[in-house]
């Protein structure tokens, strides 16, 4: 057998490593967001500097998030970033066909409660992990 | 496009694993790549054929040609 050189960490081990990196950091921006909602109403009354500071934390951590989200990208190889870059072209595609049609919605009488931005992101958010199970269905 | 590249890599005796971490890439990618169900960029085709020590016309056959 020809000698074949080998990394000390593979690609897949990479991926994972980068994967539950970011799954922290989406994590952390997740807590963010719930403290910055339910802080200021539970643990703080509305006290407006506790709420700033809750506001700047939950924004510099989706900053961190959106940078290792690009990182990620940048280290998949070529056919993970295609599929990535397909189901998020897809889902961006969803998210404002869906996201105008539903707003619409209330403006024509057909629901009579406000659109929830929570509802367009859960859309969102099946979408991706749709179209990246597909991606993934199409080239194995 | 079709390629040789299940053949070349037989005849080496490497694993499709082997060939992917050589690449560095996924062993999906490899494995898209030797079905012919995913054409690699032009770098990467060039890496295969340093690889395998030959022409990326050896490796991948056009298919308008065929």
């Amino acid at each position: 057998m020809n000698d074949i050189k080998h990394d000390d960490m593979d690609c897949t081990q990479q991926n994972k490593t980068q994967l539950l990196s970011l799954a922290l950091w989406t994590l952390a921006w997740v807590a963010s967001t719930a403290l910055l909602r339910f802080g200021a109403e539970y643990i703080w009354d509305y006290h407006p500097a506790y709420s700033i500071s809750a506001l700047i934390t939950h924004l510099a951590l989706g900053f961190a998030m959106i940078m290792v989200n690009v990182k990620h990208l940048a280290n998949l190889d070529e056919l993970q970033r295609k599929i990535t870059m397909d189901a998020m072209g897809i889902t961006l595609g969803v998210g404002l066909i869906a996201g105008i049609a539903y707003e619409q919605l209330e403006d024509i009488k057909l629901i009579t409660f406000e659109p929830e931005i929570s509802h367009l992101i859960m859309i969102m958010g099946i979408t991706y992990i749709l179209s990246i199970l597909i991606g993934n269905g199409k080239y194995k | 496009m079709k390629n040789r590249l299940k053949v070349l890599r037989a005849e080496r005796d490497w694993t499709q694993a082997d060939l992917a971490n050589a690449l560095q890439v996924s062993r999906q990618t490899a494995n898209a790549i030797e079905k012919g169900k995913f054409d690699p960029s032009l770098p990467l085709a060039f890496k295969i054929a340093r690889l395998f020590n030959l022409t990326v016309e050896d490796i991948f056959i056009d298919d308008e040609k065929t």
